[in-house]
């Protein structure tokens, strides 16, 4: 029935109706700012800004944090309602439709004006935020791929731990990083993967864990493997508008990795839980997984199991992980534009992105930012040269695929990545099909 | 009614203070009803015809809605996740409803013919008491592959450790004997209601005639219970095809598609993917499909006459 969209519809616009009320004169004189943000990690950085900002602006801000389940709906709805805040933290995966819909402030003309430095920024970063001449952000942070892994597993499976960082990769043998998750996977009898008797229905640790999700772009679960083979996901990026999943180079690269699914290196879907990686890798069911710089100080952090980062293996066409980075974006409602833009300028300047890299949490997009975090994490014993040293080196960069209806196309991916996992569908079929659906989508 | 009404109950008695129908009396019953009506139309009533109206635009809750005549219509019979989606909420249904209402029935005979405890009846609800959301947290946990009490206990019997919630084949499934769990006691309830307006004196002429329980439960109890068990499978139905919370928070309509109902997906549609014109078109789809089957269903099982004469 329709009680409970229609419900929720009639709060927005009951909220609508109360979200005008008039601004007070005095306003002008002491304006607060509304930003947003999703990670809870990263709060306290952002207030020491927000308060390093308001001590020379005057300017205050009010910082509100939910949840990314619960974000992206919470910026719609107040974005419908008229009460949305002034500033957002923005993913590319959302600003397309958001700016496809004028709901973001073009921030070139405010870039022209105060002449910022966009040149400081990491990597073509900055470009990410540019459609259609209009600039909807400045850069305030990146991520990369490195794999995570089990420094006891890899002791105990008599590797050095130097030979990580020269591992290869192809779609054909899977080279070291192929021979690398055999031996880290051990069975209950204590036989290893590239041992004879190694039996696969009762493996104790997996070499290679398995995170659930990651749609049509499995930055975490599986990108790096078939960029590394020249494949892109798109005709152009940003705004392509045709996935090219149909690329035989992609289904080589899934067909392999479902093939160590099959082999028992990979753990298994319906083992993967829904808790996440974190239970997997702490329980020691996986040895080794890629994962995302953001997540560095989980792993760091960690008491019951010690992890340590290595760069990931090389493909016939090197080294390739995704970058990506979030952006300040200020919403097209924002009654202060002028404060709003200072606040944007603050984030993406050196002085608030100093701060942010003391505290170790996020990669600052600033490269000398970037490479204080770097030192701060060193400074704590943390090596994340696997997570820096890609990112200096521009042709190991696959920037994120950025497309309109971008929930849509990730719904219909994932169900077939879900499939491929579940040893259900051929993934070269299956991606084939996918390609049509999504195209349809893109149309 | 009145008829049938004069020939079952006691004979009506005239009031000791005669107070005549008066013309007052339509007034007064309006304005009784007057904020039942209000709320009725504001809450209910109004939205439902808005929802229609978005049902024939291109919304996306951002820009400006577009008529788009039945464009919407038309994409949803072609989409063939909407297919998909009102399959698996069949499904669901099926299993959900199925289980529940056997199960309710044997508790609320149990209930009837065994103990009459106030204890038991109030543990027996006790489920239904707990939020669908807690419940579907805490199921998460007791049936996680990895640290579940539940697959701890088959590990124990010696059974295979099952993904419940985590494999395709067995997600819908698990959902809908969750919401048994949880319904079960409450139907059951309704259920034993129902019994206590069944004349005892039946029970014993059939127990005289040597009928034993099964039979007694056949030809008097389920004959006669038969309005109530219109009424519950009506609400109940109607509830079953609203599934919602389960699934957003254990699956997400995962793992491939298997657990995307319709009300998730129609969630889906207007609040993750902008498309509220095609959520409500699909939405108002689902409303005539609901007045459908319980229209059939009042009219199968003769919901307004009783055997109780």
């Amino acid at each position: 029935m329709m009680r409970k969209p229609i419900a929720l519809l009639a709060l927005a616009v009951a909220i609508a109706a109360c979200g005008t009320s008039a601004e007070t004169p005095e306003a002008a004189e002491k304006v607060t700012l509304t930003y947003s943000l999703w990670d809870p990690n990263q709060l306290p950085a952002y207030q020491e800004c927000a308060d390093a900002f308001t001590a020379t602006s005057g300017i205050q801000v009010k910082i509100t944090q939910q949840g990314w389940e619960d974000y992206w709906n919470g910026i719609t709805t107040s974005l419908v309602s008229g009460t949305a805040p002034d500033v957002i933290t923005n993913h590319v995966a959302y600003y397309p439709e958001l700016a496809a819909n004028n709901q973001l402030l073009d921030i070139q003309p405010f870039v022209d004006r105060d002449k910022v430095d966009l040149t400081r920024y990491t990597g073509d970063l900055a470009s990410l935020w540019v459609r259609d001449g209009k600039r909807y952000g400045l850069p305030q942070d990146w991520d990369t791929i490195a794999l995570v892994y089990n420094v006891k597993d890899v002791e105990d499976a008599k590797i050095d731990p130097a030979t990580l960082k020269d591992l290869t990769w192809n779609p054909a043998d899977g080279g070291t990083f192929g021979e690398l998750i055999k031996k880290l996977t051990v069975d209950a009898n204590g036989k290893r993967g590239d041992e004879a008797g190694f039996d696969k229905t009762k493996v104790a640790t997996y070499g290679w864990g398995l995170e659930q999700g990651g749609g049509v772009v499995g930055q975490t679960q599986w990108s790096w493997m078939p960029l590394s083979m020249g494949f892109q996901y798109l005709d152009k990026n940003p705004f392509g508008t045709d996935y090219k999943l149909d690329d035989p180079r992609l289904a080589e690269a899934i067909t392999w990795w479902q093939d160590q699914m099959k082999a028992g290196y990979v753990l298994p879907r319906e083992e993967a839980g829904r808790l996440g990686l974190e239970p997997m890798m702490q329980t020691n069911k996986a040895a080794l997984v890629p994962d995302g710089s953001w997540r560095i100080g989980t792993w760091a952090g960690s008491t019951e199991q010690k992890f340590a980062f290595a760069p990931l293996p090389r493909g016939p066409q090197g080294r390739k992980t995704i970058i990506n980075g979030l952006a300040p974006s200020i919403t097209a409602g924002t009654k202060h534009p002028d404060q709003a833009w200072e606040w944007v300028k603050f984030i993406g300047s050196p002085a608030c992105q100093d701060l942010v890299a003391k505290r170790a949490v996020v990669f600052p997009a600033i490269t000398t930012a970037a490479a204080a975090a770097a030192e701060s994490h060193r400074a704590k014993g943390v090596d994340v040269s696997a997570f820096t040293d890609i990112a200096a080196d521009p042709a190991s960069l696959s920037y994120y695929p950025i497309t309109g209806s971008a929930n849509e196309i990730n719904t219909e991916a994932q169900a077939v990545i879900d499939q491929i996992q579940e040893l259900k569908v051929v993934p070269a079929d299956a991606l084939k099909e996918l390609d049509t659906r999504v195209a349809d989508i893109l149309k | 009614m009145t008829l049938t009404v004069g020939r079952s109950s006691p004979p009506k008695i005239a009031p000791a203070r005669g107070r005549r129908r008066t013309a007052g009396d339509p007034v007064v019953a309006w304005l009784f009803l007057l904020p039942a009506l209000l709320g009725f139309t504001v809450f209910y009533l109004a939205p439902t015809i808005r929802g229609f109206w978005i049902s024939f635009t291109d919304w996306n809750l951002l820009s400006e809605p577009r008529f788009v005549g039945l464009d919407n219509y038309r994409d949803m019979l072609a989409d063939d996740k909407f297919w998909n989606a009102l399959r698996i909420t069949a499904e669901y249904v099926v299993i959900n409803i199925g289980s529940q209402t056997v199960l309710a029935l044997a508790i609320a005979v149990l209930m009837d013919r065994l103990t009459r405890s106030v204890l038991v009846r109030a543990a027996i609800v006790i489920p239904w008491l707990v939020p669908n959301v807690t419940v579907a947290i805490v199921t998460l946990f007791m049936l996680d592959h990895n640290v579940g009490f539940v697959n701890h206990i088959l590990d124990v019997l010696g059974f295979e450790p099952q993904s419940f919630y985590g494999d395709s084949d067995q997600a819908i499934a698990t959902i809908a004997l969750v919401n048994t769990w949880r319904n079960m006691g409450y139907t059951a309830l309704l259920f034993f209601a129902g019994m206590q307006m069944i004349p005892r004196n039946l029970y014993e002429a059939a127990a005289v005639d040597g009928a034993g329980e099964w039979t007694m439960f056949r030809r008097v109890t389920l004959p006669l219970l038969r309005p109530v068990t219109v009424l519950v499978l009506v609400v109940s139905i109607i509830g079953s095809f609203q599934i919602f919370d389960t699934v957003a928070v254990t699956t997400k309509g995962g793992p491939a598609d298997a657990t995307r109902v319709i009300y998730y997906y129609i969630y889906q549609k207007a609040f993750n993917e902008f498309h509220m014109g095609y959520a409500a078109a699909m939405a108002a789809t689902l409303f005539v499909i609901l007045i459908a089957l319980t229209a059939t269903q009042m009219r199968l099982l003769r919901a307004s006459s009783s055997d109780l004469r």
